[in-house]
């Protein structure tokens, strides 16, 4: 008897511990065991994805550094400094985006990222922050739901660097961007009748949109529409994908033993067709798997919102939770055919790019808003 | 709504929030199930197909040819073997500038500038990451040059691949025959799937004939390929197991050939244009069968180039052509021994009763003449005596008494024009004339008649008469065998790869019945004598056993009746020479026809060969050491 009570309260101490540690750092346990967890798989998928490359490993273990620095930095910050700094956030972002513009006419070609020397920064990745946290920033003085104005202005605020990102062009990103807005106006309440009229809105533009897109996207479009019509061609990449999951089955066949991923039948297999090596070699249960713990992130994500008090964290804890699992969704939907192939990474797992940074960055400001909850002044 | 400030309401922003929040949820939820759904769709429920489709991807199944099965002689001498032999090859793929490349391998002097185009279109024919043989055969010396400019020439090496090789180059080739590229007519007549890794098919003689034994069955094994369609040995970490079939070698054949008599055989014919052919009276195999000129059987596997195929079949003295099979020639004297049997058998002659030959030959009832040929004229000869030295006169006479239609059918059994059946193609039938032939041969009414003196002729083996060599070896046995008839061959037997040789029986024809014992000894004492005392005494001299034989010379052309036969003659419009004999007279071991194109008389130009291959079979006496080079 007495020894349980001892060895509980050392459990009881050592929890305490790491929660006083947590707690000093503004962060949230279960949400961060579920972030380690998806990063340790991407490493384990990377290695094999990558033809067994160590740098690989060790760049993307260095972008998770830098990630976790800059979690770390914004888990400290108050919800009040981040609504400060966001339109200014915001103005560089729109700022960088046009030097990229520029640059990309200059250079005569697709233009997405600015080189520090160091890594390659895409100023888009700001934007996937900056809109958001702007929007949510806006709305936080507003009755909810957002009035007419308020919403034509949001749509201004989204549709900038939204457009600015598709014209690189990065019609992923743009999306990505685009989503994130919406999910916010959402979150924060427009009524159901205005959500389905914008909806009817939305298929219109798309239509009208068809016309300014770049021929291999509309190429894109069509082989999600008919994947079997040129199976060497633009279907290539969809098709290949397929064979990758579906011949993984249940269980997979096992690591580093994926022909397609390993023979080159996949493309892209370390960065947007990743999700196919995990199908392939862990098969659906690994797939599964994963799935399961994006769940959990999110689940925490929006639990987490959920809890803070103030309009500006629950609308951007929220959306960037729900962000999240967009992106989730559309990369795998994309990998097995559900929607149409974008250019957009499986979030925390996908090889390259800063990806890594902005969404353990998102976290961050996730964990801080969470823990900052109670000094937020209205 | 003209209420310009509205006040934030705390309590419904959270509510509207957490409703918000739930159906976010429901809509995460739902979206995840469709994931999971689709997922089940593509590894379970699809599974299968997506497995073969990956498949499919990454294994490549690549053939393994069999060897060819060794052709061997009766004494399991190997006459046909394969021989690894240096091929350069290349792979587009990896190839940085083609054209370059083969501009620059024509400087190196590895391909003639005129296949430049041909070797191009090749390349461009086949699968992505092939390697394309570009060159044949190498010598020593080219692989030398090649192999100290390899660094040059990206995508372009050396490879080993299993060649036909034939050790005694032309020695009987129109027997053995030789292998080729497989051609578009090949590929009509094969199973395609049987022959995926296999260039090169038999075209002639045993080659082509037993070409489903030697064949054999070839194997494959499975390639791991990555998605360029390069071969790779792993698979991300892992080295698949891969399956494979190894190929079953082709059949050895076993042959009838005596490497010693056809090399007699070769020898003897040396220069001229000619064909040899022994044969074993008892079974009817082909202990040696030449045709001269032949050709070098490996020309064609390397593939000859237009020219030197042009060269090869206008060559005047035809070397593509098997003299053996299917040259025809009239039989000239060879047909005595036939002829007095069938007046033997007819009792149309008395063998003891003499005729007198003064050269000439008048035919009752006509004021046509027949002339002696150039054995002048023989005075008092009885059957044995006419048939040693080739009286004709006698001959016309007896002929005349028999008249065409028993001398054709008694001749037919023997197998004048008719197929003998041996066991490689190309084979022709000659021809037995008669007056039933006639009448169907010529359209025009006057030429269907049988004149009386066309069966005077017909009595020495002139005019429509037509023999191939192999059919005189044959007669030659049947004659020596008293009636036995067997249908010649090359091969006879199968060799499995254990060395255990399954042989077949003879295959007998009906025996000749009609014929008298006492009849076929009167024909062989006059054979004997041919060979003894008669027209080819000088081949029995120093002979340790007994020779049958009879000469033969078919006339190129009818020379006017009145003009002399001389020497000065051109060369190629001298009669033909033929012998055939059989040995020992009494139970022969081996019968032979030797045709000499345009050797003139038989006695002189063609006997001596049969001698000497009889010698070389029987007494096993080395001939000369054979023209063509090659390992022993």
């Amino acid at each position: 008897m007495i020894r349980e009570e001892v060895q509980s309260s050392a459990a009881r101490r050592t929890l305490s511990a790491s929660a006083r540690l947590l707690g000093a750092l503004k962060l949230d346990g279960p949400l961060l065991v579920g972030l380690g967890l998806v990063v340790t798989y991407a490493l384990i998928v990377q290695f094999s994805a990558s033809g067994q490359d160590l740098p690989t490993i060790l760049r993307t273990l260095f972008r998770v550094g830098l990630g976790i620095i800059v979690m770390l930095a914004l888990a400290r910050t108050t919800p009040n400094f981040l609504r400060n700094i966001a339109p200014w956030l915001y103005l560089a972002g729109i700022l960088l985006l046009l030097v990229v513009v520029v640059m990309g006419h200059v250079g005569k070609g697709a233009q997405r990222w600015l080189d520090l020397g160091l890594i390659r920064f895409q100023p888009s990745e700001i934007m996937k922050l900056a809109v958001p946290m702007l929007a949510a920033a806006f709305l936080h003085d507003r009755p909810l739901p957002p009035d007419w104005r308020a919403l034509l202005i949001l749509a201004g605020l989204v549709a900038l660097p939204a457009g600015l990102v598709a014209m690189q062009p990065d019609l992923g990103t743009a999306l990505l961007i685009f989503a994130s807005g919406a999910l916010l106006i959402l979150m924060a309440g427009l009524p159901v009748r205005v959500i389905l009229l914008l909806f009817a809105l939305g298929v219109g533009a798309a239509l009208v949109g068809w016309r300014f897109l770049h021929d291999y996207q509309r190429e894109r479009l069509l082989t999600f529409l008919n994947p079997e019509s040129d199976p060497q061609g633009a279907s290539y990449h969809i098709n290949q994908s397929q064979i990758a999951i579906g011949s993984g089955g249940l269980f997979g066949k096992g690591w580093m033993n994926g022909s397609q991923a390993q023979l080159d039948f996949l493309p892209e297999r370390s960065t947007d067709f990743i999700f196919a090596v995990i199908g392939e070699e862990f098969g659906l249960l690994g797939a599964v798997v994963l799935l399961l713990m994006y769940l959990f992130i999110v689940s925490r994500s929006v639990y987490l919102a959920s809890q803070t008090s103030d309009t500006f964290s629950r609308l951007l804890a929220s959306c960037l939770a729900l962000t999240f699992f967009v992106y989730v969704f559309i990369n795998a939907g994309m990998v097995c055919g559900l929607v149409p192939v974008v250019g957009v990474p499986l979030p925390l797992v996908s090889y390259g790019g800063t990806s890594v940074v902005t969404l353990l960055a998102g976290f961050g400001i996730l964990m801080g808003l969470h823990s900052h909850r109670k000094l937020v002044g209205s | 709504m003209n209420s310009r400030v509205r006040i934030k309401d705390l309590w419904n922003e959270q509510r509207i929030f957490l409703s918000r929040t739930v159906a976010a949820m429901t809509v995460v939820g739902l979206l995840s199930l469709a994931l999971i759904g689709k997922l089940v769709y593509l590894q379970i429920v699809r599974h299968d197909y997506y497995l073969e489709a990956s498949q499919g991807n990454r294994v490549r199944l690549e053939p393994v040819p069999a060897s060819r099965g060794l052709i061997l002689d009766r004494n399991g001498k190997v006459l046909v073997d394969n021989e690894p032999a240096y091929q350069l090859e290349l792979i587009r793929e990896q190839t940085p500038d083609l054209d370059d490349t083969l501009h620059r391998l024509v400087g190196l002097g590895m391909i003639a500038p005129e296949d430049v185009n041909q070797v191009r279109r090749t390349i461009l024919a086949h699968r992505g990451f092939d390697s394309v043989p570009i060159r044949l055969r190498l010598t020593d010396e080219e692989i030398g040059r090649f192999a100290a400019h390899r660094f040059e020439f990206q995508g372009v090496d050396l490879h080993t691949r299993q060649t036909r090789h034939y050790p005694y180059g032309q020695l009987g080739v129109h027997a053995l025959g030789y292998v080729a590229a497989i051609s578009e007519e090949d590929l009509e007549k094969i199973d395609r799937a049987k022959y995926a890794g296999t260039t090169l098919i038999g075209k002639l003689g045993v080659e082509a004939a037993y070409e489903n034994q030697l064949h054999g069955r070839n194997g494959y094994r499975e390639v791991l390929v990555n998605a360029q369609g390069r071969s790779v040995e792993r698979q991300g970490a892992y080295t698949p197991d891969l399956k494979s079939e190894a190929p079953t070698a082709g059949t050895n054949l076993q042959l009838a050939i005596d490497l010693a008599t056809q090399q007699a055989a070769e020898t003897g014919l040396g220069t001229h244009r000619g064909a040899v052919v022994a044969m074993d009276p008892h079974n009817g195999d082909v202990i040696a069968l030449v045709s001269h000129p032949g050709f070098n059987p490996s020309l064609f596997e390397r593939g000859l180039t237009r020219d030197e195929f042009a060269t090869l079949n206008d060559d005047i003295d035809k070397p593509l052509f098997n003299r053996a099979l299917r040259g025809t020639y009239p039989s000239g004297s060879t047909i005595k021994p036939v002829i007095a049997l069938a007046g033997l058998t007819y009792k149309v002659v008395n063998p003891d009763k003499e005729e007198f030959c003064a050269g000439v030959y008048h035919m009752p009832g006509s004021a046509l003449l027949f002339r002696e040929g150039k054995t002048g004229r023989h005075g008092n000869v009885d059957l044995v005596h006419a048939i040693a030295r080739s009286c004709d006169v006698y001959f016309y006479g007896l002929a005349h008494e028999l008249g065409v239609d028993r001398i054709a059918a008694f001749m037919a059994p023997f197998g004048y024009g008719a197929l003998t059946g041996i066991d490689i193609s190309g084979e022709k039938p000659g021809l037995l004339p008669s007056p039933e032939w006639k009448k169907h041969y010529f359209k025009n009414p006057a030429d269907q008649v049988w004149f009386p003196g066309e069966t005077i002729n017909f009595g020495i083996g002139q005019g429509y008469l037509q023999v191939t060599p192999l059919q005189l070896a044959h007669v030659a046995s049947v004659l020596g065998t008293r009636g036995k008839s067997y249908r010649p061959r090359l091969v006879t037997g199968f060799q499995d790869s254990m060395g255990r040789t399954t042989p077949f029986a003879p295959n007998a024809n009906p025996d000749i019945t009609n014929v008298a014992d006492s009849d076929w000894a009167i024909i062989l004492s006059g054979m004997e004598g041919a060979a003894s005392y008669g027209t080819a005494a000088a081949i029995g001299k120093g002979a340790t056993y007994t020779i049958a034989g009879k000469t033969g010379t078919a006339q190129v052309f009818t020379v006017s009746r009145s003009a002399k036969l001389t020497q000065n003659e051109p060369e190629r419009l001298k009669d033909h020479a033929w012998f055939i004999a059989f040995a020992p007279a009494e139970d022969p071991k081996i019968a032979v026809a030797v045709l000499v194109e345009n050797g003139g008389f038989g006695a002189s130009a063609a006997a001596p060969i049969a001698r000497a291959v009889m010698d070389a079979y029987l007494l096993n006496k080395e001939p000369d050491p054979p023209a063509a080079g090659g390992k022993p």
